[in-house]
Formats: C-alpha cells, sequence, structure tokens
C-alpha cells in the first residue's frame, strides 16, 4: 500500500459537455412526422373537395403527397436538429423504404387477388376431376395439374443433366474459344422469347412426325430450351465460388481431376446448385405461350407424355379465361383464378422444398 | 518411407513470364528443409513445381529437371496424379473439406482415391494420422464433427494429418504457420520436428526464427527486381546461412538489412 494509488480525477470527466456528442431526433419523430403530413394533405384534399375543386376525397393523393411532404419535412429538420450526414441518412432511408414498398404493392395486391377470386373454386372437385364432358358449373383441374407435373419433371430430367454438365465444363476445363462461344450462346439461349421456343420444338418436331404432332414431351423439350441457359448460368456462379484451395488440398492428396469434381466440387456446392435447380422450374412451370403451340390442350386426363395432347396449368387458365361466355360463363373464370391459384401454391411448394433440400445438404460449421 | 529430392537447372513459367530461374539443389530423405526469401521471390512457385501443383494453374509449365530418388517428375508419360500421392503437401490457409467430419477429412486422401478400407483399419489410420499430427487427444470425443469447426491450429493440423494419412515420400508445407497464433505455430514446429522422422520436409516460411529452428538446410531465394525472375541465391546448412553466409544479399536479409 502506498499513497502513490490516489491519482487525480481525470480531467475530462469534469467537463459539462461531452465534446463529441451531436444533436440527435427522438425516435418516435419520423413517425409522428409521417403521421402529420398524412394529415395534413388529407386537410388540403379535404378543403379541395369541400370547394368543388376535385370529385370527393383523394386517398391516393393524400398518400402520395402527404409522403413527398414527409421526406421535405423529416429531411429539414434533421438537418438543423442532427447535422448535413444524418439528414442524408434520413433521406436516403425513407427513399429506400418508401421504393421497398412500392415495389411491394403489387406483389400484395397479386396474391390478394388471386386468393380471394381463386378461393371459389379451391375445393375437392377441382383437385379430383378433369374437365371431361363438363359444361357449364363443376369439373376440375387434375388433367391440367398431372400434365404440369409431368411435362416440368421431364423438362428438369433433360436440362439438369445437359446443364450442370456445361457448367462443369465451363468452370472445370473451359479454356479458350470453345468456352468462349458456349457462354456467348448460354447468355443468347437466356434472351429467347418462349413463344420462340416452342415454335423451335414444332418445327423439329414436325419435320419428323408431320404437323399435326402434339404431345407433353414437345412440351417437355421447349421448356428444357428455356431452362438449360438458367441451369447453366446459375450453376456456374455457385461452382465459381467453390474455393480454389479445395481442389488444390484434393489435388495434393493425389486424387484425380474428375474425382475432385465428383466428390468435392459438386457436394460442396450442392446446396447451391439444388437452389438454382428450384429457381430455373420456376421460371418454367408457368410458361404458356410455348405449351400452347406443341402440347395444344384437352379436357380429358392423359398420363403418357409421349402421346396425344395434353393440359398444362398454365394453358388450362388461358383456355378457360378465353371461353368463359354464356350462363356459366363465371364458373369457368372461377375455375380460371383457382388454376392460377393452384400454380402459384406449387411454385411457393417447390421454393420451400428446395430451400429445405439447401439447408440439408449445405455445408456444416458447428462445432 | 522418404525419398531425396534433386533439381537440376529449374526454370518455372507462367505462360511467358519466366518466375523462377536455374534453380539446382539437392535436398537429403529424412531431413527438413525450409525456402525463406521475400514476398513474391519464387519460393513458393518453386515448392509447388516439386508436385506439380503448379500446374494447376493454366500456362504454367518448367524445364528442366525434378528427380524424385533419380526419377524425372517432368518425364514424358508421368501421371501428375501419381506424383501427388508421393509428395503431400499442406497449404498456407488451413483448408480442410467443409462437407466433411474429421474423421472423413483424415480419410479423404485414401476414400476419394476409393480405396475400399475395412472398418477397423480405417479407424487405425485415422487414429494414427492425427497422433502423427498431435491432434488425437483433442479430437478423439467428436471425430465425426465437422472438421471446419475446429480452431485455426486445429484445423492445420487437421490437413497435416490429412496428407500423411496418404504416407507420402515427401510433404511440402507452404507457409503452414502464416495464419495462426504463436501457441498453434510452437504445435506445428513440435510436429515437423517428428515428422522428419519419417518423411522429407520441405517448409517455406517467412519467419526466419521458425527456419533457424526447424530445418537442417536452408535456401534463400531473391528477386532482381519487379518482373525479374526469381534465384536461388544461397543453399547451405541452416546454422551456416545464418551465422555465415557467403553472399552479400544473404546477410543482409538475415540480419534484417535489405536491399
Amino acid at each position: 500500500m502506498t499513497a502513490a494509488t490516489a491519482t487525480p480525477p481525470s480531467p475530462t470527466r469534469l467537463r459539462a459537455v461531452n465534446a463529441v456528442t451531436v444533436g440527435r431526433l427522438p425516435r418516435a419523430v419520423p413517425w409522428l412526422l409521417l403521421a402529420g403530413s398524412w394529415i395534413v394533405m388529407g386537410v388540403v384534399y379535404g378543403l379541395l373537395a369541400a370547394s368543388g375543386a376535385t370529385k370527393g376525397f383523394d386517398p391516393v393523393g393524400t398518400i402520395f403527397f402527404g409522403t413527398v411532404l414527409f421526406v421535405i419535412v423529416l429531411y429539414t429538420i434533421s438537418r438543423i436538429v442532427e447535422g448535413g450526414r444524418r439528414a442524408v441518412d434520413r433521406l436516403v432511408t425513407s427513399l429506400v423504404l418508401t421504393a421497398f414498398i412500392i415495389a411491394l404493392l403489387p406483389l400484395i395486391s397479386l396474391v390478394w387477388t388471386v386468393v380471394a377470386n381463386g378461393l371459389a373454386r379451391f375445393d375437392v372437385t377441382f383437385f379430383t376431376e378433369s374437365m371431361r364432358n363438363v359444361i357449364g358449373a363443376g369439373g376440375g383441374a387434375l388433367h391440367a395439374l398431372i400434365g404440369t407435373l409431368l411435362i416440368t419433371l421431364a423438362a428438369t430430367v433433360i436440362s439438369v443433366p445437359i446443364g450442370l454438365l456445361t457448367s462443369i465444363y465451363l468452370v472445370e476445363y473451359g479454356r479458350g474459344a470453345l468456352a468462349r462461344s458456349i457462354t456467348f450462346f448460354v447468355d443468347v439461349m437466356t434472351g429467347i422469347p418462349s413463344i420462340v421456343a416452342g415454335l423451335f420444338t414444332f418445327a423439329l418436331f414436325a419435320l419428323f412426325f408431320g404437323p399435326a404432332v402434339r404431345n407433353g414431351f414437345m412440351g417437355a423439350v421447349s421448356l428444357s430450351v428455356l431452362m438449360i441457359p438458367v441451369v447453366v448460368r446459375s450453376s456456374e456462379e455457385i461452382l465459381r465460388i467453390v474455393p480454389n484451395e479445395l481442389r488444390e488440398a484434393s489435388y495434393a492428396l493425389g486424387v484425380p481431376k474428375w474425382r475432385t469434381i465428383l466428390r468435392i466440387v459438386l457436394p460442396t456446392s450442392l446446396a447451391g446448385i439444388v437452389t438454382g435447380v428450384m429457381l430455373a422450374i420456376s421460371r418454367v412451370i408457368g410458361e404458356t405461350a410455348p405449351l400452347l403451340i406443341v402440347t395444344g390442350f384437352t379436357f380429358s386426363m392423359n398420363y403418357d407424355i409421349f402421346n396425344d395432347r395434353m393440359m398444362t396449368l398454365p394453358v388450362f387458365v388461358y383456355t378457360q379465361y378465353t371461353q368463359a361466355a354464356g350462363v356459366a360463363a363465371q364458373a369457368s373464370i372461377d375455375r380460371a383464378w383457382t388454376a392460377a391459384l393452384t400454380l402459384i401454391l406449387l411454385v411457393m411448394a417447390l421454393n420451400l422444398i428446395g430451400r429445405l433440400i439447401a439447408k440439408i445438404f449445405a455445408p456444416k460449421y458447428g462445432r | 518411407m522418404s525419398k531425396s529430392i534433386e533439381v537440376n537447372d529449374l526454370n518455372v513459367y507462367y505462360g511467358d513470364f519466366l518466375a523462377v530461374e536455374g534453380v539446382s539443389m539437392r535436398i537429403e530423405p529424412r531431413t527438413v528443409t525450409a525456402f525463406i526469401g521475400p514476398s513474391g521471390c519464387g519460393k513458393s512457385t518453386f515448392l509447388r513445381t516439386l508436385n506439380r501443383m503448379h500446374e494447376v494453374i493454366p500456362g504454367a509449365h518448367v524445364e528442366g529437371e525434378v528427380l524424385l530418388d533419380g526419377d524425372d517428375l517432368y518425364a514424358s508419360g508421368v501421371d501428375p496424379v501419381a506424383v501427388r500421392s508421393q509428395v503431400g503437401m499442406v497449404f498456407q490457409r488451413p483448408n480442410p473439406f467443409p462437407t466433411m467430419s474429421i474423421k472423413e477429412n483424415v480419410l479423404a486422401g485414401v476414400r476419394l482415391n476409393s480405396k475400399r478400407m475395412p472398418r477397423s483399419e480405417a479407424d487405425a489410420l485415422v487414429e494414427k494420422s492425427l497422433r502423427g499430427a498431435n491432434l488425437w487427444n483433442e479430437v478423439k470425443d467428436r471425430l465425426d464433427k465437422p472438421g471446419s469447426g475446429l480452431s485455426g491450429g486445429q484445423q492445420q493440423r487437421l490437413c497435416i494429418a490429412r496428407a500423411i494419412a496418404v504416407s507420402p515420400q515427401v510433404l511440402l508445407m507452404d507457409e503452414p504457420c502464416s495464419a495462426l497464433d504463436p501457441i498453434s505455430t510452437y504445435a506445428i514446429e513440435e510436429l515437423i520436428g517428428e515428422l522428419k522422422n519419417d518423411y522429407t520436409v520441405v517448409i517455406v516460411t517467412h519467419n526466419m526464427q521458425q527456419a533457424s529452428r526447424v530445418s537442417e538446410k536452408t535456401a534463400f531465394f531473391n528477386i532482381a527486381g519487379t518482373g525479374k525472375p526469381g534465384h536461388l541465391i544461397e543453399y547451405n546448412d541452416t546454422a551456416t546461412l545464418f551465422t555465415t553466409p557467403t553472399e552479400q544479399a544473404t546477410e543482409d536479409y538475415v540480419s534484417g538489412r535489405f536491399g
């Protein structure tokens, strides 16, 4: 114990004001300002309506100009209280949030419309019956559901091996002109309009089987034309982010290249590849135009993708909507909405399954 | 089971660029040889030519000879895969396979070459390799946990265990401790001291104390300037190289006066 342990209090503690603090708006201020701006604009529009300048109260204008007013006022107040940097921060934050909400509106509106209109026929009959011999109300889309599942499955079986092998070639082996031209043509293929894919498939099959040919397999081929480039691009990107160190570690153990790809590169990137494939399926499962040309439409069940016309959900929506006429028009339109709802739910289910698979296969980093 | 390495007048190219020029040296079996030198002088590049790993980079090629117990690694008809199964490598950053458990990582070299191995034999190999890498006591209770959950130093020792599980003749180490803390570094240095009883060890390091601690012979590489090829300046017993180097450049480098 020595007397030297008693040190004088540090001089900075004695200062009343901390030199590095700046003014801050209370947390509630932006929200109060937003509500205030809406109320102000509401009053303005109310006055306009009362004076007869506009026909009735305008809620859209109130929200829109209220939000604009809010952004301006918040920026000004923040600039006065908090300084320039924070004011810009608040300005950009409110702009980004507004943009996000605007982007979300169509999605919410779409889901709402489809659910509201589709629930009317979302019943057991819809999923257990086809449209064979159905006139007027009743009937279902089982034939279209089966058609969509079979054709998409066939398209996936065709596209995933081709697409995955192409991307493995591009990442692991491809050098020089050939790889560059493949990349170029894959890019071109990504931009092919889906109707062109349908026409191409029709022309191809018509060469061999005559102009009257229509079957589910042609639909699968035309969907593959659209799906392959998506699979190639997504798996190429995933394979490229597999660290080179892992490949080198494997080579250094005396493992041949093909086995390194099969046992190290693919398992490491499996989760990403599965996600990419699921996205590609979602991309093609709702295609209408090519299927309208090459698979035609029918009202009966057809489980054989190599023979006869086959119904699919998007084409079902299209035909039910265009052929709605007469007394039973509403029944037809209801069926179209329910089929659209089914399609959305199908895509959502596929995405959820994809995420689940990705989660199961993802590399584990636990202790 | 360890072999000597003899290098005769080796030039290493990346495309047209000459990265390392005119290296000749002889590395005895069951010794530790250290490569030192400034960054970019080609010591890692040269190390990677000893098991043909530099060929992974497109355009890389060599002129000259690398003899592993008299067999030229660059003779026509030599399979790089066969070379690498004799000359193992440990990298700068620990790189266990993220999809595999600790046990599967150790067995990776065997399993990936699809050799069938009875369970008891595999377990024995795992234990032997992990003991050889001084890691057994730390991980024996969690062999089925992912290898990437270990600490950096443990991961590096796991990579060493993985490399020695395929019983190579030579073990190359490319700055194995540069990403590790002093305690893990000490563990690896201890391990290198034990590994030289069975293997020919070649280690690249930036740490001159480390070179003087672990190695019997040291090679000093230097580069005349950016864009010029790297050269082997001096190759000698470690004690001699650090105390009485024959070259002025070596003396400047090991004593901390650069240039």
